[in-house]
């Protein structure tokens, strides 16, 4: 029973694991059809961000949640006015140029930070579930993550903002017509995508070492889990993660995590096989 | 005989090997002494890497100043394999037949001294390997400076499974060291007695470890050792803490600290693990002060200085030793020298060669780490490679060429 709720526990935690390295690929590419080949490497500098700060003696929950989310979206905001705008609607340049930016920003975040690993450590102590011992630390993950799902939904659905970004995704000319400057509209979008990729890095800083190429931990998982989500950018990525997020960890409990990986991405293979737009260009069509 | 294309060739490219080897030696009489490294100084693995190619910078520097070899300086030539296997290829087809080097140290992963060690056979160019591995290989044209299993890996399983019991679950990286690691592992506790919960492997790029955890728990072992490698692999000794564990099972390492993991964990995440190796920063020798000293004097920092940089510091004083003893640099002389017995004193104490299997025998130190620090309990001097003495002889069969495993 006891182990029941573990298991249970784990696939939650991989659900809102994929979400949260999900959500900031899901912005840039599915409202913006940019392929950003430097998320993995936003995600890492996310997790710098929060270490650094917290090394200087800030507090954690501070340099996380506020810093890394700022600093990673200014670099963002950089990134898009020297590189990115100049590439709108031409995915191959797009990712040729933001392959590059991942290998030079992991150069430089070498540079800076040296090559061997850093980390802090979790600042929540582990908990009992029965006799099994748990990391408390993913339980604030997944709060996080839910808030953060939760306010992406409100603020897309319910704002003007939102109303003007689902129009951009529609494409620049509502935008235009709407009275707005697609070009400060995609500045921004993109610049929110970088944050909260900057978040998710600085929250998941405490499980792992940080390394400069630890981006290529994450990239592969968001970018299955936002293309196989499809159009809708909420509804996509929360289907997406739950899926691959319960199967993962099913199948790793019952082997090994290699073959959970495994199962994640003959599955992807197969959702994308049976549904080329996505699932949610089949089911929820008309959801967020 | 038919005489195909492939004969002919190896004919021609011989003859054109014996027409080069006079004129080769005439420029050899005042030209520097080339050294040949292939390793990790960038990418996955440059934890390992980069403080070897430092330590490899280091004892070149040092030979030279004491006025080089045979009255000539020393070369060294690094390549940055940049944690790529098919580099490794490459860059020793470079050494052996470009660079045309004397001889070369180098390689980190098992799986990287695979990819080279026959190049170098094959070339005849004298090869020292110098990181601690699963043992076995069996190879006159090679020389190990580093630790095997029944030098390092069987103290932990004595040590632990008398002051924790005998059930254990074994948890190891997804390439030969792992495998082979794993296979020793349970040979040494089973020997003991003992029964092993169960036995996971990795690979070098997972970093999840919240359902293998909560499995280890199910399983319920007295105590869990890890042989896992590489920066990804950090992530389990720290969701390990952060769950509580730490306080509950107690940890074992074949592997930690080597990439000095001890200084990326907290105290409180990595206080209390038990290795085993040749070296800890607190050996209390002069050679050991003197070494970090040079080292500070050098780099500035010595807190990345680890063990299989040290094995790499060895190595090359080792291979300088032999040259002023043979007094020349024929790979023939050399080999005859090293299978004399030769040793030398380092930093990590005494290293000396075995004629039998090209291993050393090493000074081990079981230490627990403490205060980020790898505090030594206990220390047996002079331990030998037996496991690979067990079943390599290279006197009796010089052609020998391959890497025993451990029989289960």
């Amino acid at each position: 029973m006891d182990y029941a709720a573990v298991v249970v526990l784990e696939i939650i935690y991989m659900i809102a694991f994929l979400a949260l390295i999900s959500a900031g690929l899901a912005i840039v590419f599915g409202m913006m059809r940019v392929i950003n080949l430097a998320h993995g490497e936003f995600v890492m500098l996310g997790g710098y961000a929060t270490i650094a700060c917290s090394k200087a003696g800030i507090n954690i929950y501070f340099a996380m949640l506020v810093v890394a989310p700022i600093v990673v979206g200014v670099i963002g905001l950089v990134v898009e006015r020297l590189i990115v705008r100049f590439l709108y609607g031409r995915m191959i340049d797009t990712m040729l140029a933001t392959w590059g930016l991942s290998l030079l920003l992991i150069g430089l975040v070498e540079l800076v930070f040296g090559n061997t690993a850093v980390s802090v450590p979790a600042p929540i102590p582990g908990y009992q579930v029965g006799s099994y011992q748990m990391g408390g630390y993913n339980l604030f993950i997944i709060g996080i993550t839910v808030v953060l799902v939760l306010a992406m939904w409100l603020v897309l659905r319910y704002t003007r903002i939102g109303l003007i970004a689902r129009g951009a995704m529609q494409s620049a000319e509502v935008v235009s017509s709407l009275g707005y400057n697609p070009n400060t509209v995609y500045m921004l979008t993109f610049t929110t995508g970088a944050a909260l990729s900057g978040l998710a890095g600085g929250v998941l800083a405490p499980l792992t070492g940080l390394l400069p190429s630890v981006g290529g931990i994450y990239i592969a998982k968001a970018f299955i889990t936002v293309i196989t989500g499809g159009a809708a950018v909420i509804a996509g990525t929360l289907t997406t993660s739950a899926l691959f997020g319960t199967v993962n960890q099913i199948v790793s409990f019952a082997s090994t995590p290699v073959i959970g990986e495994l199962a994640m991405l003959v599955l992807a293979i197969i959702l994308l096989r049976l549904m080329p737009q996505g699932v949610t260009g089949r089911f929820f069509r008309n959801s967020t | 005989m038919a005489l195909s294309r492939r004969h002919l060739l190896a004919g021609a490219g011989t003859a054109a090997l014996a027409a080069s080897l006079p004129m080769r030696h005439i420029v050899a009489q005042n030209a520097e002494i080339k050294l040949g490294s292939v390793l990790d100084n960038s990418g996955n693995l440059d934890i390992y890497g980069k403080p070897m190619v430092m330590a490899t910078t280091l004892a070149v520097e040092d030979i030279n100043a004491a006025g080089g070899l045979l009255g000539r300086q020393i070369k060294a030539i690094q390549y940055d394999t940049q944690s790529d296997i098919a580099l490794y290829t490459k860059f020793a087809q470079q050494l052996a037949r470009e660079d045309k080097v004397d001889v070369v140290h180098g390689g980190i992963t098992s799986a990287s001294r695979e990819a080279i060690r026959q190049t170098f056979k094959r070339a005849n160019v004298l090869y020292f390997y110098n990181v601690l591995y699963e043992g076995g290989v069996c190879d006159r044209n090679c020389v190990v400076t580093g630790t095997t299993p029944a030098q390092a890996v069987e103290p932990i399983v004595e040590h632990a499974m008398k002051k924790w019991g005998n059930k254990v679950y074994i948890l190891a990286a997804d390439y030969n060291y792992g495998q082979i690691t794993a296979k020793w592992l349970q040979h040494y506790i089973e020997q003991r007695k003992g029964t092993v919960a169960a036995t996971n492997f990795f690979p070098l790029d997972v970093a999840d470890f919240g359902s293998t955890i909560a499995k280890i728990q199910e399983a319920n072992p007295k105590w869990v050792v890890s042989a896992l490698v590489g920066g990804a692999h950090m992530a389990f000794y720290r969701q390990w803490a952060a769950s509580g564990m730490n306080k509950k099972i107690p940890l074992a390492s074949t592997t930690f600290g080597v990439g000095n993991e001890h200084l990326a964990l907290s105290p409180a995440e990595g206080d209390g693990i038990l290795i085993a190796g040749n070296y800890s920063q607190e050996i209390p020798t002069p050679a050991n002060k003197n070494f970090l000293a040079k080292w500070q004097k050098r780099f500035g920092d010595t807190k990345i200085v680890h063990e299989i940089a040290v094995s790499q510091y060895h190595g090359i004083h080792l291979w300088a030793e032999c040259v002023r003893k043979a007094g020349t640099l024929d790979r023939a002389a050399l080999l005859k020298t090293i299978e004399s017995g030769i040793s030398i004193e380092g930093p990590a104490g005494k290293v000396a060669i075995e004629p039998k299997t090209h291993h050393a025998a090493l000074d081990i130190h079981l230490m627990e780490v403490k205060g980020q620090k790898l505090t030594i309990i206990e220390t047996v001097k002079q331990r030998p490679p037996s496991d690979t003495a067990q079943y390599c002889d290279l006197l009796k069969n010089p052609d020998e060429n391959k890497q025993f495993e451990v029989k289960i």
